[in-house]
């Protein structure tokens, strides 16, 4: 019988102070057969929100579309057609958020392990005792990236805030 | 902060966690991303206001023939 699990995969990653450019989870082991990152974050730059940064293998993904609501209007598109970098995800608070607030972000990766093609989704909202704040859910698109042994993280136009944390799970299906 | 901008790794192997700072080739890689996405997101705000503003004149043109709000707000669902 099958007995699915869903294992922490080394330590959770928590900011120190003064923020950092990006976060890495390097020689993950080909031991699952699904990997899952769940993140607390908070940008530094001096805005409402920021875009979240995203690598598989030092690479951004091939395509993604993503839809993104606000609270009073929702749009929708891809890469190509809102013209942001390969490795833009859904958005994060920014520094002028409440204080202390830290916004949700996770991603599932299938199949990591298998060489070729690989699909992910991911989804992000921000925290913010405003009228306004992002919901994000985007599904993306590696052309051909070989087994996943390395992620990084990162805000597209700050340091991650202090606090942040990072868990990064792996999911057995047997 | 920390004057020169830092990444932290953690190995999953090993659960070894290393701070570095950035190379210079990254900080500026960080400055060229930062600014072409701020320049992506002026733009995208700049087209977001003027179809604001082509949304209410083309309301106000056809409220001046005549049509009521219901009938406005219906040629857009």
């Amino acid at each position: 019988m099958a007995n699915p699990t869903m294992t922490l995969i080394g330590s959770p990653i928590t900011v120190g102070s003064g923020g950092v450019a990006s976060v890495t989870f390097s020689s993950i082991p080909a031991t699952y057969t699904d990997l899952v990152v769940k993140a607390s974050v908070r940008s530094l730059r001096a805005s409402s929100e920021d875009g979240m940064g995203f690598t598989v293998n030092s690479s951004g993904a091939t395509s993604w579309l993503l839809l993104t609501g606000n609270g009073s209007s929702a749009s929708s598109g891809t890469n190509s057609s809102l013209g942001y970098g390969s490795g833009w995800t859904g958005r994060i608070p920014g520094n002028t958020t409440t204080s202390n607030t830290f916004g949700n972000w996770e991603l599932y990766l299938p199949n990591y392990t298998l060489s070729g093609a690989k699909s992910y989704s991911l989804d992000a909202v921000t925290e913010d005792n405003s009228s306004t704040a992002y919901a994000s859910l985007q599904a993306g698109y590696y052309s051909s990236v070989g087994a996943v042994t390395s992620l990084t993280l990162s805000a597209a136009n700050s340091n991650l805030a202090q606090y942040s944390t990072f868990y990064l799970y792996g999911i057995s299906n047997s | 902060m920390a004057d020169t901008p830092q990444a932290v790794e953690i190995n999953c192997e090993t659960g070894v966690v290393t701070t570095r700072d950035l190379t210079a080739d990254e900080i500026a890689a960080q400055a060229v991303a930062a600014q072409a996405a701020a320049d992506q997101k002026a733009a995208a705000d700049a087209e977001a206001a003027k179809v604001a503003t082509d949304k209410a004149a083309a309301q106000a043109k056809l409220a001046a023939l005549g049509l009521t709000a219901d009938e406005i707000a219906a040629l857009s669902k």
